[in-house]
C-alpha cells in the first residue's frame, strides 16, 4: 500500500543551511549535502531545499548545490527559492534535481505554472501556497506571511491545479513555528478539492501532530523543518510512533 | 559496459552517480556508435509515452538497440516509462511501443482507488515479489520502491510478471521474460534497495 511521506525541508543561504542542527554524528552542521544524506539514512521520504539567499551567485551556487545532492543521495528531492522562469527549473532540473517548488512568481505569473507543466511534465511542477486567515477566510500571502494578496487559498490551489501543477505543498502561516500542530481542518478542505496530492506544512512540534494530520486528514506527506534540524522528532522515531497509530509509513533499517 | 541509454529522457545523471558509487563500469549513449562492447542496457525514461518513442526514434538508437537485445540477448531494464515502452501499446499514447513483451499499459481506473489522491501514483509503494528472480534478490520482505506514474503495466502473460504492486489494482511493478526487464517504480530514487537492484542488474 501506498505509505505516507515525511518530508524534512532544509533552507539553504549561499550554499549553506540557516537553521542550527544538532545530530551527534555530522562533521559540519552547516553543510546541506551532509544534513540531506543523514536524512535519507535515517528514512526521510523526500527533501525540499528552500534557497533563501538573495544574491545574484544565486543559480549557479544552487545548480552546484543540486549537483552534489544528486551525487551522494538517492531520494527525490525539490528545489525551492527564487525560480522566477523555465531557464531556473531547466538548470536545476538538468542539475539533478527531481522537482521544482513555485510560489510567489506563480501567483505573480500564473502562466509560469502552465510553462513549466508543458516543459517539462507536471509531476515536476510543486505549487507552494502560504496562507494566512482574515476574518475567518484563508487567503494567499506571499513573502512569509507578509503580504496578502486578496486570492482566497481555495479557488488559488483549484487554478494552480487546473494550470498543471503536479502537487500542492500548503502552509498555514497561522499554524507555522508555533509548534502547536498542523491545521488539519483547513487542509482537509483543501485536500477534498484536489486530486493531486497535497502537502501539508506548518506547526509541527510533536509526533502527535503527525498522527492527527494523518488520522484527520487525507493528505499524502507532511513537511517540517526545525524539529527535525534540532533534533527534536528523530524521522526513525516519528515512523515507528505513526506505524503504532495506525499509518502507513516506510521504516528503513539503518545499516 | 552498462550502457545507460540518453535519448533526451529520464534522469541519466541519478544512475551514473549510483554505479559510479558501486564502481561499476557504464557509459552514458547518445548513439549508435556508443552502443559497441556494450553488455548490459539501462533504458530509462519520464514524460509522456509518445513523447518517449518519439524522442527514442528519433536517437536513431532502436534498431541497434533491437539487435542486441533481440538477437544477442543482451540483459535489458526497461523503467517507469522505460519499462512502458516494451509494451505493444499504451492508452497514454497512438504510437505503438517497443513490443518486446506481450504486453499494454492501461490507465489507473481512478473509481477503484481508495486513496483521497487518485493520480498520479506518487510515493513510496511495496514491490511484493510473486516468483524468484535474480533481480530480486537480497531484498527485504517488505521493501518499498518510489513510484511516479498514471499508467501502469498489463502483462499478457502471466509467466512474465516478477512481482506486483497494489494501487487499486494489483499492477506488474517488475516483469522478466528471459533478457529483457521493466521496473515500473524508479531504483535510482529507491535509497538502499533501488541501488541494490540496481547491482543485482549489474551482477546478471
Amino acid at each position: 500500500m501506498l505509505t505516507k511521506r515525511i518530508i524534512p525541508c532544509l533552507d539553504v543561504k549561499d550554499g549553506r543551511t540557516v537553521k542550527g542542527i544538532n545530530f551527534v554524528d555530522l562533521r559540519d552542521a552547516g553543510d546541506p549535502v551532509e544534513l540531506a544524506w543523514q536524512y535519507s539514512v535515517q528514512g526521510a521520504d523526500e527533501l525540499v531545499f528552500l534557497d533563501i539567499s538573495a544574491t545574484d551567485e544565486k543559480r549557479k551556487t544552487m545548480a552546484e548545490l543540486v549537483k552534489s545532492v544528486a551525487r551522494q543521495i538517492n531520494i527525490p528531492f525539490t528545489i525551492g527559492g527564487g525560480i522566477n522562469e523555465i531557464a531556473d527549473a531547466d538548470i536545476l532540473l538538468n542539475s539533478g534535481a527531481d522537482k521544482i517548488s513555485i510560489n510567489s512568481a506563480a501567483v505573480r505569473n500564473p502562466q509560469l505554472i502552465d510553462d513549466l507543466a508543458a516543459g517539462f511534465g507536471k509531476q515536476f511542477v510543486v505549487v507552494a501556497v502560504d496562507t494566512k486567515a482574515i476574518n475567518g477566510k484563508n487567503y494567499v500571502h506571499l513573502n512569509g506571511g507578509r503580504i496578502p494578496t486578496g486570492i482566497e487559498t481555495k479557488s488559488w490551489v483549484l487554478e494552480a491545479q487546473e494550470r498543471g501543477a503536479g502537487e500542492i505543498l500548503l502552509t498555514s502561516m497561522d499554524h507555522d513555528g508555533t509548534k502547536g500542530g498542523f491545521d488539519c481542518k483547513q487542509l482537509q478542505k483543501i485536500n477534498r478539492m484536489l486530486s493531486i496530492p497535497v502537502i501539508a506544512s506548518g506547526g509541527a512540534g510533536s509526533r502527535e501532530d503527525f498522527a492527527e494530520v494523518f488520522n484527520e486528514t487525507d493528505v499524502d506527506a507532511a513537511l517540517a523543518a526545525s524539529v527535525f534540524h534540532y533534533g527534536q522528532i528523530l524521522i526513525p522515531d516519528l515512523k515507528q510512533y505513526l506505524k503504532e497509530q495506525g499509518v502507513l509509513v516506510r521504516q528503513v533499517n539503518e545499516e | 559496459m552498462i550502457a545507460i541509454i540518453d535519448y533526451g529522457l529520464g534522469n541519466i545523471r541519478a544512475f551514473a552517480n549510483i554505479y559510479k558509487k558501486l564502481d561499476v563500469p557504464f557509459k552514458v549513449a547518445h548513439t549508435t556508435q556508443d552502443l559497441q562492447d556494450v553488455s548490459k542496457i539501462i533504458l530509462p525514461g519520464v514524460g509522456a509515452f509518445d513523447y518517449a518513442m518519439g524522442q527514442l526514434e528519433a536517437s536513431g538508437m532502436r534498431p541497434k538497440l533491437e539487435e542486441l537485445v533481440l538477437e544477442k540477448k543482451v540483459p535489458v531494464v526497461g523503467i517507469c516509462v522505460g519499462m512502458q515502452m516494451l509494451a505493444r501499446t499504451s492508452d497514454e499514447g497512438q504510437l505503438p511501443g517497443l513490443g518486446w513483451l506481450d504486453a499494454q499499459v492501461k490507465k489507473f481506473d481512478e473509481h477503484s482507488i481508495q486513496y483521497a489522491t487518485h493520480l498520479p501514483h506518487m510515493g513510496w509503494n511495496d514491490v511484493v515479489p510473486v516468483k524468484e528472480n535474480k533481480i530480486l534478490t537480497e531484498l527485504e520482505k517488505d521493501a518499498k520502491f518510489y513510484f511516479l506514474h498514471s499508467y501502469y503495466f498489463h502483462c499478457n502473460v502471466a509467466d512474465d510478471i516478477i512481482a506486483v504492486t497494489d494501487y487499486g489494482v494489483k499492477f506488474s511493478c517488475a516483469v522478466n521474460k528471459e533478457n529483457i526487464y521493466g521496473v515500473q517504480f524508479h531504483p535510482e530514487k529507491s535509497h538502499q534497495y533501488g541501488i541494490q537492484l540496481l547491482k543485482n542488474f549489474a551482477d546478471l
